[in-house]
């Protein structure tokens, strides 16, 4: 999915825990996550802990959006 | 033939008999047993070789810390000494089929034992070893059991006599994309004049060299400036609002569905998980750890990005043919870019 939307020459980033698919299948930019069941959270620190944490996440997804690559770059 | 051979055995939470996806974060044990198929593998050796135990690891945990899951796999390996090991069949279950290919791979690379494996063609753990390890090419489901274990065990008798293994369409094993020098009685030239006329005939023929297929995608350009994008927010972790009103199916999805977020501020409270394969408890507390609406929004709000996509994009990712992503990237990708959508979070479990 990620590489066919891609192709329409939209930029794309891949958050995903098991970063080494990711690549398999081709994503260029991708940020990793923390667990398969919560990519972006951590019920084990639910609360503010938690919402920190999933925006430092969203934050870096969306920076890779706006940084210039050119070949598979993992944002972590 | 004088001792049987030692095989060690390697498979999931749930090939082990642990349970489903709310085992899926155990660690690895080992137990000097034949779980789950290791006893009918060792059936399937007729007494030629032995299973002298099987490891067991929950497929979250493996991926999530390899490193430690690695250190005891390994550990146990060296000190059962066995003369073969085999991991799965893993079909095409992803973080079980990388936990095979991974481990296939490194036992043979590192400690110099001969290792196999079975994985449906598409299965992206097939990556990580089909080159150094044999793969037995097997269905895509668990249905499959019935013929992949035999393949696998007449593949281990011949592993582990160290007999030479015939090409892979007549073994049963996936192409390694090793060249072999094989005798022919008809030269070059007239094969390939044979191939063409085949051809040019409409005829079936097989290239005596198929091309490797490398399908990557440019990088698309970068944003320029995030404060003016809008921005979609993608899923294939199987998020969808109370009642999944689409009826997006829990495994091997054969369509996506799209939700008008855009009075939302979060996914929490309208939306729950329908994803089959991974423990759905954290999800439906909180979707936006799935995907992450929430501080989507919030950076919306303090102008770190323009806007949010006003439709939410989302499927299964479990099980789903790699046919299937394929089409849903296709037809999600043209109605973002209609949109003008200008980039695109996808998170996966």
């Amino acid at each position: 999915m990620v590489k066919e939307i891609e192709r329409y020459g939209i930029p794309i980033v891949h958050m995903s825990t098991i970063t080494t698919i990711s690549q398999a299948v081709g994503a260029n930019r991708i940020v990793p996550t923390i667990a398969i069941p919560h990519p972006v959270g951590n019920p084990s620190i639910a609360g503010p802990g938690e919402e920190a944490l999933r925006r430092d996440l969203v934050e870096r997804a969306v920076k890779s959006l706006g940084t210039p690559v050119e070949d598979i770059t993992i944002f972590d | 033939m004088s001792n049987p051979f030692k095989v060690l055995y390697y498979v999931n939470q749930f090939f082990g008999q642990v349970g489903g996806e709310e085992k899926a974060g155990i660690e690895p044990f080992y137990k000097e047993e034949k779980i789950g198929p290791a006893a009918g593998f060792e059936a399937l050796l007729e007494g030629e070789g032995t299973v002298i135990g099987t490891l067991v690891c929950g497929d979250n945990y493996f991926n999530e810390h390899n490193k430690e899951a690695f250190a005891f796999i390994m550990d146990t390996i060296k000190a059962a000494k066995p003369d073969l090991v085999v991991t799965g069949p893993a079909f095409n279950a992803g973080r079980y089929g990388m936990a095979c290919g991974e481990i296939a791979a490194k036992v043979t690379e590192e400690l110099g034992i001969p290792t196999l494996t079975g994985m449906y063609a598409e299965n992206p753990g097939l990556d990580t070893c089909v080159s150094k390890v044999i793969v037995v090419s097997t269905p895509d489901s668990a249905a499959g059991m019935r013929t992949a274990l035999p393949t696998m065990a007449k593949i281990a008798r011949k592993l582990a006599k160290g007999e030479e293994l015939g090409a892979p369409e007549e073994e049963g094993y996936i192409p390694q994309g090793r060249r072999l020098t094989v005798f022919s009685d008809k030269r070059g030239s007239k094969r390939a004049v044979e191939m063409l006329l085949a051809r040019l005939n409409n005829q079936a023929f097989e290239t005596e060299l198929p091309m490797p297929q490398f399908d990557r995608v440019d990088p698309a350009l970068a944003i320029k400036d995030l404060s003016k994008a809008t921005i979609a927010l993608v899923t294939s972790g199987g998020i969808v609002p109370f009642g999944n009103p689409d009826r997006i199916q829990s495994a091997s999805a054969q369509k996506w569905g799209k939700y008008d977020i855009s009075a939302a501020a979060a996914l929490k409270g309208g939306y729950f998980t329908i994803h089959g394969g991974y423990d759905p408890v954290y999800a439906n507390e909180t979707p936006d750890r799935v995907a992450p609406l929430d501080v989507m929004k919030t950076l919306e709000k303090e102008g770190v990005i323009g806007k949010v996509y006003d439709y939410f994009y989302t499927t299964t990712g479990t099980g789903t043919s790699v046919g299937n992503a394929l089409t849903f990237g296709k037809e999600i990708g043209a109605e973002l870019k209609a949109a003008g959508v200008d980039g695109v979070i996808l998170t996966s479990t």
